[in-house]
């Protein structure tokens, strides 16, 4: 089980969230190539340590929030991001 | 001495049997050379099917499999062996279809009993939207010339009597899809049968070399990595390799590897849980697949009931099992066959899986000269395991892509072109 600290509801099961990935900066669809956006879309670093990721509390409060969790213990960390 | 080394017959079982002399090794641990015409990454069923197929079919022998562990120790041992090609692209279809004629031959072709067992393959649709999906894919097998229908309810009983399909449950079966030639294998065979084969061939197998990066020249990104470069070797726990054709097959951890080359996947990995129940009498003549209900059945030879899931829903590389995973399973299993209430789980354990967005695999050359990947095989790579093979060693050797994999490139997440195979490949959506 991992427990996610949602900053409104406190520590949480990850089952009561949803995991939207890591975070990937969009770039402006304006101006990006095809090729960016499409990175932007489908590319992702998919790390085996720490990384910025985004969650939504779903069950809870229905805001979107990023923490630091390590992929390969799942220990979890605040992030400056967020 | 048979081209497999020591043949495997009734004859030696027999003899083996009455003087209880040992069996010869299986493959052996060689001394690493310095250099390898091909070097593939992870000793599992594709690493060691390609590995195979570049032998036999092209005559390319001086090859090396490196592995951080055991041969088979990652999602070839852990997957729940079910074999079918009941897709839904047309492309999905025909390369799951190859797969699985090659299954059919393989105890012959690799003299060792993989215990194929065709024993027919329902998906079940619990809602209208589900039953459409089946009827859709029916009508794209049956065009493709695979055997494959919906049936309904009554049919599902007579083919599997233990399924509850009253109209009383919470997911009413409306139907299934038939998909006779599917079944299951015993997966350890599979991959010791190409271990065995690919030793004797001349591969070298490196078992416990872990590949700590892969050395490249030439592209855009730092080290020389990245587009337009191209491969020279790999840096292993036991010294630098050189070879001019590097293969990814490491599944679960592709990305990691992949970064090392500087070209970034379209891969998350999740985790895969499944679990086993104590043996008993065998009841369950069929595999049965739920999407809805997020599960799949098959009893083995043993006794015992296998049971996989979808991936868990947070990417991760820890394979830790969770209670989320067996009290749903449980239920679900239940909602199906009620009459299993009393049996007990013996072992539950999780596998990783390399998801891409569409639900079809990354195969081929990448935009590192000899850098080559086919991985991508989330939750259905090891019915792929012998296509994958033979196709990734056609395109080694002769330098082009196989016309089977042409739809499932890495070009296709810059082009836009995905294959999507998520209707028919997983059984969590």
């Amino acid at each position: 089980m991992i427990v996610v600290p949602c900053p409104n509801c406190g520590p949480r099961n990850s089952s009561d969230l949803r995991n939207a990935g890591e975070l990937v900066s969009r770039p402006d669809p304006d101006t990006a190539s095809l090729t960016e956006w499409r990175s932007y879309l489908y590319l992702r670093e998919n790390p085996a340590g720490w990384v910025t990721e985004t969650w939504y509390c779903r069950t809870g409060c229905r805001r979107y929030f990023t923490i630091e969790r390590n992929t390969a213990t799942n220990e979890i960390r605040d992030s400056e991001n967020s | 001495m048979s081209r497999h080394g020591y043949r495997y017959s009734a004859g030696k079982l027999l003899r083996h049997g009455l003087t209880r002399g040992a069996w010869p090794r299986m493959w052996n641990r060689p001394e690493r050379r310095d250099s390898y015409d091909v070097v593939i990454i992870g000793g599992g069923l594709h690493g060691l099917a390609t590995a195979y197929y570049l032998a036999q079919n092209h005559g390319i022998t001086n090859v090396a499999v490196v592995d951080k562990g055991y041969l088979g120790g990652g999602g070839s041992g852990r997957n729940t062996a079910i074999v079918r090609s009941n897709y839904l692209t047309p492309e999905g279809v025909a390369f799951y279809d190859r797969s699985l004629h090659l299954y059919n031959t393989m105890a012959a072709d690799l003299n060792l009993n993989v215990m194929l067992s065709r024993r027919g393959h329902l998906t079940l649709a619990h809602t209208d939207s589900a039953l459409r999906t089946m009827n859709w894919r029916a009508e794209v097998n049956k065009l493709l010339d695979i055997d494959s229908a919906v049936i309904g309810p009554a049919e599902v009983k007579r083919l599997t009597p233990s399924l509850d399909v009253s109209p009383n449950t919470r997911y009413p079966i409306l139907g299934a899809l038939y998909h006779p030639p599917g079944g299951i294998v015993r997966h350890d065979a599979v991959v010791w049968g190409y271990a065995r084969a690919a030793d004797h061939l001349g591969v070298h197998l490196l078992q416990e070399t872990e590949v700590l990066d892969i050395i490249c020249d030439g592209g855009d990104g730092p080290d020389g990595k990245g587009p337009g470069g191209r491969v020279t070797g790999v840096r292993t726990s036991r010294g630098d390799i050189s070879s001019p054709v590097v293969v990814n097959c490491t599944a679960g951890w592709a990305s990691l590897i992949s970064n090392m080359a500087g070209v970034p996947l379209a891969i998350t990995t999740h985790p895969l849980q499944a679990a086993v129940t104590e043996p008993c009498k065998v009841f369950l003549p069929t595999v049965v697949v739920s999407g809805s209900l997020h599960v799949y059945v098959s009893q083995t030879d043993r006794g015992e009931l296998v049971f996989g899931a979808s991936v868990d829903p947070v990417g991760t590389y820890r394979v830790n099992g969770t209670l989320e995973f067996t009290e749903e399973l449980a239920g679900h299993v239940l909602e199906l066959m009620p009459g299993i209430s009393k049996m007990r789980l013996m072992r539950q354990w999780s596998g990783l899986c390399d998801m891409t967005p569409d639900y079809s695999p990354i195969m081929g050359h990448t935009p590192v000269e000899g850098y080559l990947v086919d991985v991508g095989w989330g939750t259905y790579g090891f019915k792929a395991g012998p296509v994958a093979g033979e196709t990734m060693a056609e395109t080694i050797a002769t330098g082009r892509t196989a016309e089977l994999i042409a739809a499932f490139t890495i070009d296709r997440f810059t082009d836009g072109d995905l294959v999507g195979e998520k209707g028919a490949a997983a059984v969590g959506h």
